[in-house]
């Protein structure tokens, strides 16, 4: 009896969540955003009830997550088509291959049909990396690459001068003359915390501009060639020697926190590290940074291509209303109204070309905009190192199989980094697991 | 005769009883000395938790020093900062999840005790055997077949999924605890009703229950326990609507910048409603866990 | 002999738990079984097809899984150990008496309490970090400072938060335990002469021994399946170094989507589990339900 009474307030509940959520009002419809729990996200969040306001008919609600969470929960949505979601944020490594499967909404055509909208104004490099077939699948938020951010105070005091283009050998050696030792201030901070989105996304760019890749044109993996070898050497050696403590945990968050007080000379990580150090509230170094491109070896640029944006599911019944805050959060009022409200060093950057010609906002970036947009032009996913790959993408590889081999290739090195394997070691195993994925493309 | 050797002895010594207690001591000089090792080792163990209330009364700049800092001046924006992101839903969601999901562990497994200790089924042992062993099923082997299931179904996101979850991770421990506790019910009242001819259901109501209500009690705490602080099952299949308290403390963790300080205040908001229960039900959670055995 | 309508009138109300727990946890671990022999990866549509025990061949060649394995016997069995130890030398001190008795152990019982994602982040930031961490600055004297413990000493750290949440449980059961032991069999010995540890050795630890029991067993079932702790403090790391095999399954299946794999290695550790239990649910049945009498 307990249990009938159980299966019918199941079925009862099974037949009231088909019709919407709980206590959603007639005629409203409700678009649920999956979101990265980014500080810019959150200012997103904070002005969405204008909004709501501007269009009564569609309420909205947030999932908001870490980075690691949102990845998981949005790919297992999607890819079992789920449904729990109206707009999701993803990638540019996930887009075109979530395209290719036919997942997610072809919004070319509501860009077209939506006037003023732009899309020519998206920085060229974002928006090809978002498209697939000609057509965009997901539009920018924000994009970034990445550059090395540096204590103007203390090379001033050490007599160093930044080159304008530094190279990976200057930077180590900098790195060292501005080591205080342990328990005090450090040289540089670099990830090192397992996740390919943590220590791989540095690390990758090292590798390629020292001319390393992770596989050959015919998917044979390379991860033991001299030059990754090299590569990763040189990294784990840098961070290890004049780097952060705790650097095996640390990712971008924590470098954040180190740079930000104070507590290290330099730190290679994304462009929108910006915004945060910059920011009085949360840094105390704000305005005694300097900013360079970032460090080469043997390409002429280095950079990764990154951004987050936002896509609608293929399931969505609600694509209309999805769309109508997408390109609410993604247009060119956006940015002025929050720049306006929450503040011009943070407006979400690297999307618009148009953001970088906004005076207020060329008055509080001008240490860095410049840079990121070069930062961004210059970030070349289809040849990213000095060898042709077969593979898409800067930072990451762009198959299904990499967020899986990525992970695992990092644990490898952040053991590596902690010191309880050498670079080598960590290197081989890495090397069969890339082999394991490389020979399914082989086939 | 369900009672055991020991729990027959006459003592009748509850946790906090302590005028019972002090049987052990040889002198009072030696008990200030335990006294003191025991404040010790309490503060010390109790120390971490403090720090987080403390913290979450910080500004960020007072939470990030390299030499702690114990005197500051206290501020409730953190406070304020984490139910401004929307904590409310997310506790509701949680209180629904546990209290519901833990009566109905009790409709559920009061008649299975019974039906396990007093007038006991063929089979008994095999039944409580296959109970306990589904709680040693690791739950991540089954996570991509409940999520799948689940989205099936459409429940996805829906708070009544994690509801019949939280029943079925938490029943199997509760039919034995509670088992336990129906095996203190002297078997001789029970003989007397069935030879009045009560009907099962009196006898149970009227009998039975009153001797194990407080047993009851210890297993919905203990339940209780298990289902607020639950996050695994949580964190997969829900989203906008059902998330729990654990859920939003991770999704507080924002991916660009670790604040302490309003990190811990989410936690202590998250921990404050069981930490509460368990403090003001300390001794029924002594009988819970010991199973029946201290009364 | 219980006739047939006395046995379904038996039965009854012990049907609609017994059909619920089946339902809910049996049916999703035979579809399990099923996506085992399956290769199915979520991310590449079109990738559904039988293998066979590819899968299974797959999970014995890791070297990653054995290591992984490994590190859940230690985390497992070492935390609960250390808590069953420190729960019982925390139980003789509370049976004493002394000022604040009540208070001491509402401060003993607090970790338990506590939301394990809470205090997973708590022992990840405020005690354990290298700069800014307590522990460091408590230790700072004795020159212990910059100790990196969560990379230097990954799985010790969770095990030390393990050991804090798991602790206090422990302790309250054998305090429990303790507070049944007949007070006249103790006096009994003490008139005889007896010393205070051999009155313990002998009397009370015996008396104790299914209070231990208990606790291992239980503390083992809920620890083996520790999840919270490991995913908020290491992400498994460095390397796999602080992996244990519930994260690993989760990273092999939302990670790396790879439904098959993860279901295989699911497979095998619900066997190995099961083999582990049923020695371990021996040792609960013979101190509990033998002395029941059923």
């Amino acid at each position: 009896m307990v249990l009938a009474a159980l299966l019918a307030s199941l079925a009862l509940v099974a037949g009231c969540s088909g019709a919407g959520a709980l206590g959603a009002e007639e005629g409203v419809e409700t678009v649920t955003v999956a979101i990265v729990s980014n500080p810019q996200m959150e200012d997103a969040i904070s002005l969405s009830p204008q909004f709501e306001a501007e269009n009564p008919g569609i309420r909205l609600r947030f999932v908001s997550l870490s980075e690691n969470e949102a990845r998981a929960k949005i790919t297992a949505s999607v890819a079992t088509g789920g449904g729990e979601f109206d707009i999701v944020m993803i990638s540019n490594y996930e887009t075109p291959q979530w395209a290719q499967n036919g997942w997610l909404t072809n919004l070319q055509p509501y860009i077209d049909a939506t006037p003023g909208y732009d899309a020519a104004d998206f920085i060229p490099t974002v928006r090809d990396s978002l498209s697939y077939q000609g057509s965009m699948y997901s539009v920018p938020f924000y994009g970034e690459s990445s550059f090395l951010m540096y204590r103007k105070d203390l090379f001033q005091q050490a007599g160093i001068q930044m080159p304008a283009q530094p190279t990976w050998p200057q930077v180590a050696e900098f790195a060292a003359r501005l080591d205080q030792g342990e328990g005090q201030r450090r040289g540089i901070c670099l990830r090192g915390k397992p996740g390919w989105g943590e220590v791989m996304a540095p690390l990758d760019t090292v590798i390629n501009t020292f001319g390393g890749r992770w596989f050959d044109p015919e998917w044979r993996a390379q991860l033991t060639s001299p030059e990754v070898r090299q590569a990763v050497q040189f990294y784990v050696d840098l961070v290890r020697q004049h780097g952060q403590p705790g650097a095996s945990q640390s990712g971008f968050s924590e470098c954040a926190t180190q740079f930000g007080q104070g507590q290290v000379a330099m730190w290679y990580d994304a462009t929108s590290a910006a915004g945060t150090v910059e920011d009085p509230a949360e840094s105390t170094v704000a305005g005694q940074i300097g900013y360079a491109p970032a460090p080469v070896v043997a390409t002429p640029a280095s950079g990764w291509l990154y951004s987050w944006s936002l896509a609608i599911p293929e399931t969505s019944p609600r694509k209309d209303a999805a769309w109508k805050f997408m390109s609410w959060m993604t247009n060119k009022q956006y940015i002025e109204r929050a720049g306006q409200e929450v503040g011009w060093t943070s407006v979400p950057p690297g999307s618009r070309q148009s953001t970088y010609t906004i005076p207020q906002y060329q008055q509080v970036s001008g240490a860095y905009g410049p840079l990121i947009l070069q930062g961004l032009q210059r970030a070349n996913p289809q040849q990213p190192t000095v060898q042709p790959v077969p593979y898409q993408g800067v930072q990451f590889v762009r198959i299904p199989e990499f967020q899986d081999l990525g992970t695992r290739v990092s644990q490898q090195v952040s053991a590596a980094i902690a010191g309880q394997i050498t670079v080598d070691e960590a290197l081989e195993q890495s090397q069969n697991y890339a082999e394991t994925v490389g020979e399914s493309y082989q086939r | 005769m369900a009672v055991t050797t020991d729990t027959a002895s006459d003592e009748r010594t509850t946790a906090t009883d302590e005028a019972q207690v002090p049987r052990k001591q040889r002198t009072s000089g030696a008990n200030v000395w335990f006294g003191v090792i025991a404040w010790i080792v309490g503060i010390a163990f109790f120390f971490p938790v403090f720090w987080m209330v403390l913290t979450s009364f910080k500004t960020e700049a007072d939470a990030y020093t390299t030499t702690p800092k114990i005197i500051f001046e206290p501020t409730l924006e953190q406070y304020e900062g984490v139910f401004a992101a929307g904590i409310g839903p997310y506790l509701a969601n949680s209180v629904a999840a546990t209290v519901i999901s833990t009566i109905l562990v009790l409709l559920l497994g009061v008649p299975a005790a019974f039906a396990l200790s007093l007038r006991p089924v063929q089979k008994t042992t095999d039944v409580l055997f296959f109970f306990i062993s589904t709680k040693m099923l690791p739950v991540v082997a089954a996570i991509v077949p409940i999520y799948v299931v689940v989205n099936q179904i459409g429940m996805l996101d829906n708070i009544w999924t994690l509801i019949i979850l939280y029943t079925g991770m938490n029943l199997p421990i509760a039919v034995w605890m509670m088992r336990s506790f129906f095996l203190e019910v002297p078997g001789e009242l029970l003989e007397q009703a069935s030879i009045d001819g009560a009907p099962l259901w009196r006898t149970l109501r009227e009998i039975v229950l009153p001797i194990i209500s407080p047993g009851i009690f210890a297993t919905a705490l203990i339940c209780v326990i298990f289902a607020w602080n639950e996050f695994f099952f949580a964190v997969n299949l829900t989203a906008a609507n059902a998330g729990t308290v654990p859920v939003f403390l991770v999704g507080f963790i924002t991916s660009e910048g670790l604040y302490w300080a309003q990190l811990s205040a989410a936690a202590t908001l998250a921990a404050l409603p069981v930490v509460l229960a368990g403090w003001v039900a300390q001794n029924k959670l002594v009988q819970g866990l010991s199973f029946g055995a201290v009364k | 002999m219980i006739d047939r309508a006395e046995g379904w009138r038996r039965r009854a109300p012990l049907l609609p738990a017994l059909v619920f727990t089946i339902i809910v946890t049996q049916i999703p671990f035979l579809l399990t079984l099923f996506y085992s022999v399956q290769s199915w990866n979520l991310v590449r549509p079109g990738s559904q097809s039988f293998v066979w025990f590819a899968n299974y061949v797959d999970v014995f060649t890791d070297s990653q899984f054995r290591q992984v394995a490994i590190n859940t016997i230690v985390m497992t069995l070492g935390s609960v150990l250390i808590a069953v130890v420190l729960g019982l030398l925390l139980a003789l001190l509370l049976n004493r008496q002394f000022v604040g008795r009540g208070v001491v152990r509402t401060l003993l019982i607090t970790p338990f309490l506590i939301t394990p994602v809470a205090a997973a982040l708590l022992w990840r930031t405020v005690l354990l970090d290298p700069t800014l961490g307590l522990v460091n600055f408590v230790l700072s004297p004795f020159g212990a400072s910059g100790t990196e413990w969560i990379s230097q000493f990954p799985l010790a750290s969770v095990m030390a938060a393990l050991v804090w949440q798991w602790t206090p449980f422990m302790m309250l059961l054998l305090l429990a335990g303790l507070q049944s032991q007949p007070s006249d069999q103790l006096e009994a010995a003490r008139v005889d002469g007896a010393s205070a540890w051999s009155v313990f050795r002998e009397l009370t630890l015996p008396h104790l021994r299914r209070f231990i029991e208990l606790g291992v067993v239980l503390g083992t079932i809920y620890l083996v399946n520790t999840f919270d702790t490991v995913y908020m403090m290491t992400q498994g790391g460095p390397g796999v170094a602080s992996a244990n095999l519930p994260f690993y399954i989760y990273q092999r299946a939302f990670l790396g989507f790879d439904i098959g794999q993860s279901a295989a290695m699911g497979v095998v550790v619900v066997i190995i589990t099961l083999i582990a239990a049923s020695f371990a649910l021996r040792l609960l049945f013979r101190s509990f339900s033998v002395e029941e009498g059923i």
